[in-house]
């Protein structure tokens, strides 16, 4: 497999490592009255979804960049890819 | 001899002798061992699997489910290759295999005769009780019988390797439909791969006698491949087989490089497993003929009648003296009129079609079957049942011309189903089975070479398009077979005696009766209750005739039985070609510090620590246990300065504007108040509020720092802090730099370390210019050095750090300085005995389940937020009972403390529900003269002073131990503050 870096191109998929679902990225406030209950959610709680998943890569033996990915998990097949950095897409 | 007077593809001028059983024979150069031994009229090769029936060759190809043999010997023997598939060298030593002492008499077909307690779903049934058997009668009765040949049990010490290729086109199969393929791509400039699993392209072109135009199929083919040859983006790849299909247009594939020749030239490995990149494919794998099932079957001489046109024209050996045809469709005919041109008996075509007529001079029985054979150790006889009555015919050789069912199995390596066609009574790959695979010729269904060149070109302009290039014009030759008219017939119900179906499995059709008897009717039951098609051979000749008979057997079509999926590999590969470059050195790669050269000179024992080589102690002469070399080196480093190796420690390499308020997100205590010119020690959690790391931070500049992570857990941190800058506050002005190889860096630890240091530097790095947990940036010579005053032994110590490539030189002016004060370099072990006195710690205590309190450390908390804070305040990680850091000493008379031993309370059975605690790492302190240990103890902290039971189940030793702080030695910290 590969997955198409937008700083790298298209590179064989052992060049990164999988962090999980993009959810990950949306850290709650730790100072909300139900922090604790938000972060166990967090932390723990994971869609499995047999479809599209947003999901976390790392380019880890490539540019170092984090990527949120959309994957069709009965498929493996990559529909999107963009930087994490990136503000999300408009559409 | 029944190799012909001419013709063929071999080398009548390369004779090359070789053993089978011990016995000396002589081949020809492009021989199969398979055609050689039928060139000396041996049919019988193997015995079967499970009664060990006689069986002979039956196939021309991959799909060879008896001709199972051994060659070479000891730890370079190769068990269980197909003989079809296996060229023959000068000096090749084959040996059968599953026969004791001989293929003519076979102990174990004694097996044979108990054939009734065999049947289909004895393993289900047979072996169930007494429950007390299964340990000592029926798992070693098992065991010898199982399997096929035996591997040798030396390691293999041959070379095998890896491939990694890339392309625009992989062609997969080298028969007419692949060639023209990858002709028309590679005129149009496409990155091309034909791959073929033969040692000769062509694929049934050179087992047929079809004409191209005016030229023989072979020579056609020849001219085509030469064509290829020479062409530079087209890479051909002979005795290749495409073995898998993986998500995102990656093949599996194993090249035998060396396997045609006596040895490997050296530096050549013998196999190499490729992973092919494909942005398209064409499966270009034609068709394997399927048996017509009828009693008796099995017996050696009965033969796919494929297989004896490909030893006729291929290898120009004639299969019999007197060779039977069994026919459902017009190639028995063509096999018959081969054999006559080459001057062969037919003793007669046996057409189940009633209809049928003679194309040719030889005895024809319409509307006839095959119902029995006879003959001992090979075919003599076979009976045939005609409208009339029933016939007996002499013949040694059956030939058998069935369906020609797809070879389409790496269409089925994603899941994708195949679709039936009632037209051609086979099942061909479903459209998009595999994306951007496209099948073509014989697999795609097409029947004759016109058609299958048409297909080859037709995909292969596709692709050409898709690519955006021009397709060339090809021209198609003329071919001179015409359409085959076939009926589905499969199987014989006439006769008596068992007719085969599976062969390398021994499954008859009278198991797939009983399977169907007791409800297995489903293919995938059907296969998993009488194991077919679960050979190594995956049923490439069983799976559709057995699927006819169950669509019989209850008047079914073969569609509605449906049809068993495929899955890698398409024929076996070796664990050798798969683990190629997988075992000793070369498995991982080795990260060398910069001292190494210097270390290895000195002697010094290396230790693995992640990828990491490094010294664990540096024996000096007349030392004879690694405790010797490591007490003197902890020694020497109390008493006077020892210098060690730290560049494996991580180093990340924090700026920006908002750098500050980053790391104090990610530690737990406090970094935004730490001044420009010092070091604090910092933790971080993971985000479920266990410690993830320990390690120092410094302050280079206002908004510059760096950290420092723990050799094993670098990779974790730095994808952690990427993942908080990245992902969690893009929004943070902070950039993270991963530096751990732009920098050497060195300890230097001991009360003499501070004049080591300046001898070699000159600088003032006095207690009042340099206090503890301070850096400076230090000259040595023109090379600017970061010099941190830091100490993980306890003793005053410094790290000094350079630019990489100075790391060498700098190892050797250290190790001048430190001999001149009386030191030396020490190693990972006295490192270990060093942290341990003092109770640093390491990720044996840091073991992923371990909070900041556990560690007594909960004081460093901020009150800010910081990852992991939220979560670690949950109350079961607050409990006053969890495990925490406590030290142990031996407070009776055994003195052993062992890593990894459980502590009880003394009294308590030492069973798991009394479980205390656990030792995480121990040493002997060279120090304090006795063992010490560090633990992770129930309620640990309020039970200083209180005696601990250390019960090692494994290695039976138990210790009383005295509790105790976790710091051994200077509690004060006086000595690395002063």
């Amino acid at each position: 497999m590969k997955l198409a870096c937008p700083l790298c191109g298209a590179r064989d998929i052992r060049e990164f490592h999988y962090q999980g679902a993009a959810s990950l990225a949306d850290r709650p406030d730790p100072g909300a009255p139900e922090a604790r209950q938000e972060f166990l959610d967090y932390v723990y709680m994971r869609d499995n979804p047999a479809g599209e998943n947003r999901e976390l890569w790392f380019h880890a033996h490539g540019c170092g960049a984090w990527l949120v990915a959309t994957r069709d998990v009965t498929t493996h097949e990559f529909l999107s890819v963009r930087l994490a950095t990136d503000k999300e897409p408009t559409t | 001899m029944s190799r012909l007077a001419q013709g063929g593809l071999i080398d009548r001028t390369r004779q090359l002798p070789f053993t089978f059983d011990g016995e000396t024979m002589l081949g020809l150069a492009g021989d199969t061992l398979a055609s050689a031994l039928l060139a000396k009229g041996r049919h019988l090769v193997g015995r079967s699997f499970k009664y060990h029936r006689p069986r002979g060759i039956m196939t021309a190809g991959s799909e060879e489910p008896n001709a199972l043999v051994t060659i070479r010997r000891g730890n370079h023997a190769i068990p269980n290759l197909r003989a079809t598939t296996q060229e023959l060298y000068r000096a090749l030593d084959a040996r059968s295999q599953n026969r004791f002492p001989s293929l003519d008499f076979d102990l174990l077909a004694v097996n044979d005769l108990l054939s009734p307690f065999f049947g289909a779903g004895f393993y289900y049934k047979t072996f169930m009780w007494p429950r007390s058997f299964w340990d000592r009668v029926y798992e070693p009765f098992i065991r010898r019988a199982a399997g096929l040949g035996r591997l040798g049990l030396e390691p293999d010490d041959r070379l095998h390797d890896k491939g990694f290729a890339h392309c625009d086109l992989l062609v997969i199969g080298g028969g007419p439909a692949g060639l023209i393929a990858a002709l028309a791509a590679g005129r149009a400039g496409l990155d091309v791969i034909l791959a073929d699993e033969d040692f000769l392209f062509g694929g049934r072109l050179n087992a047929e006698r079809i004409d191209l135009d005016d030229q023989p199929g072979n020579e056609w083919a020849a001219a085509i491949v030469a064509e290829l040859r020479a062409m530079e983006n087209i890479r051909l790849m002979g005795r290749t087989t495409v073995t898998g299909a993986y998500d995102g247009g990656i093949y599996g594939a194993v090249q035998r490089v060396a396997d045609h020749l006596p040895a490997a030239p050296a530096d050549v490995p013998e196999q190499i497993f490729w992973r092919i990149n494909a942005r398209h494919a064409i499966l270009a794998t034609g068709a394997i003929e399927q048996p017509i099932i009828f009693p008796g079957n099995d017996r050696p001489g009965v033969m796919m009648a494929g297989a004896v046109r490909s030893y006729l024209n291929r290898f120009a050996v004639a299969a019999g003296r007197s060779v039977a045809v069994f026919a459902n469709n017009d190639t028995g005919h063509r096999t018959a009129r081969d054999l006559l041109a080459a001057g062969v008996e037919v003793a007669a075509v046996i057409d189940t079609r009633p209809d049928a007529t003679p194309q040719g001079d030889y005895p024809l029985l319409s509307g006839a079957q095959v119902i029995a054979t006879s003959g001992r150790l090979g075919l003599r006889e076979i009976t045939v049942q005609t409208g009339s009555g029933r016939q007996r015919l002499r013949a040694d050789c059956l030939a058998v011309a069935g369906v020609w069912a797809p070879a389409l199995h790496l269409s089925c390596h994603l899941g994708a189903r195949p679709v039936w066609r009632d037209d051609i009574n086979a099942f061909v790959p479903a459209d998009g089975a595999v994306p951007g695979m496209r099948a073509a010729g014989a697999v795609a269904g097409l029947r004759t070479t016109r058609d299958a060149l048409k297909s080859g070109l037709a995909v292969a302009r596709e692709v050409i398009a898709e690519h955006g290039r021009k397709a060339p014009r090809i021209r198609l030759p003329h071919c001179s077979d015409g359409p085959v008219e076939c009926a589905p017939f499969w199987y014989v119900t006439a006769g008596k005696g068992r007719a085969w179906v599976d062969f390398q499995n021994d499954v008859t059709a009278k198991d797939i009766a009983q399977a169907h008897r007791e409800n297995f009717r489903a293919s995938e039951h059907l296969k998993r209750y009488t194991t077919l098609g679960m050979a190594p051979d995956q049923g490439k000749t069983a799976n559709m005739a057995a699927l006819a008979i169950m669509a019989g057997l209850d008047g079914r079509s073969i569609p509605e039985v449906g049809t068993t999926s495929f899955r890698p590999p398409y024929v076996p590969v070796s664990m050798a070609a798969l683990g190629a470059q997988g075992a000793g050195r070369g498995f991982a790669p080795e990260r060398l510090m910069p001292s190494d050269a210097l270390a290895r000179k000195r002697g010094a024992v290396f230790v693995e620590l992640g990828l990491w080589q490094r010294p664990a102690w540096y024996p000096r002469p007349g030392e004879t246990s690694w405790r010797q070399s490591c007490d003197r080196e902890a020694r020497m480093v109390r008493e006077t300065v020892g210098i060690c190796d730290m560049t494996t420690l991580g180093k990340i390499d924090v700026q920006g504007r908002d750098a500050a308020e980053f790391l104090d997100r990610i530690y737990v205590n406090n970094i935004a108040t730490l001044a420009v010119g010092r070091t604090r020690y910092g933790v971080m959690l993971r985000e479920d509020g266990f410690v993830m790391d320990d390690g120092t931070v410094a302050r280079l500049g206002k908004r510059h720092f760096l950290l420092t992570s723990t050799t094993g857990a670098h990779d974790q941190v730095w994808r952690h802090l990427t993942f908080c800058a990245q992902v969690l506050w893009p929004d943070l002005d902070v950039q993270p730099s991963d530096v751990t190889e732009a920098w050497a860096q060195f300890a230097a630890a001991g009360p003499k370390a501070r004049d080591l240091l300046h001898r070699l530097t000159q600088a003032d790095i006095s207690n009042d210019s340099m206090p503890f947990m301070s850096w400076r940036e230090v000259k040595i010579g023109k090379i600017t050095a970061r010099l941190f005053r830091i100490s993980y032994s306890g003793e005053l110590g410094f790290e000094l750090a350079v630019p990489a490539q100075y790391g060498p030189s700098l190892a050797e002016a250290l190790e001048e300085s430190a001999r001149a004060e009386g030191g030396d370099w020490f190693g990972l072990e006295a490192l270990n005995v060093l942290r341990l006195e003092k109770g640093f710690l390491t990720h044996a205590e840091i073991d992923g389940r371990v909070t900041l309190d556990d560690l007594g450390l909960g004081r460093m908390m901020a009150a800010r937020d910081c990852i992991g804070k939220v979560m670690a305040d949950r109350p079961a990680l607050r409990a006053p009972d969890r495990m925490q850091l406590v030290g142990l000493k031996p407070a009776g008379a055994s003195k052993q403390l062992l890593g990894g031993a459980h502590l009880f309370n003394p009294g308590d059975p030492v069973d798991r529900e009394h479980d205390q605690g656990v030792i995480t790492s121990q040493c002997f302190s060279p120090h304090l003269g006795h063992p010490i240990a560090l633990a992770l103890l129930r309620g640990g902290r309020g039970r200083i002073g209180e005696q601990i039971l250390m019960h090692d189940h494994l290695r039976g030793v138990e210790t009383l131990c005295a509790v105790c702080t976790p710091v051994f030695l200077d509690p004060e910290g006086g000595r690395m503050r002063g």
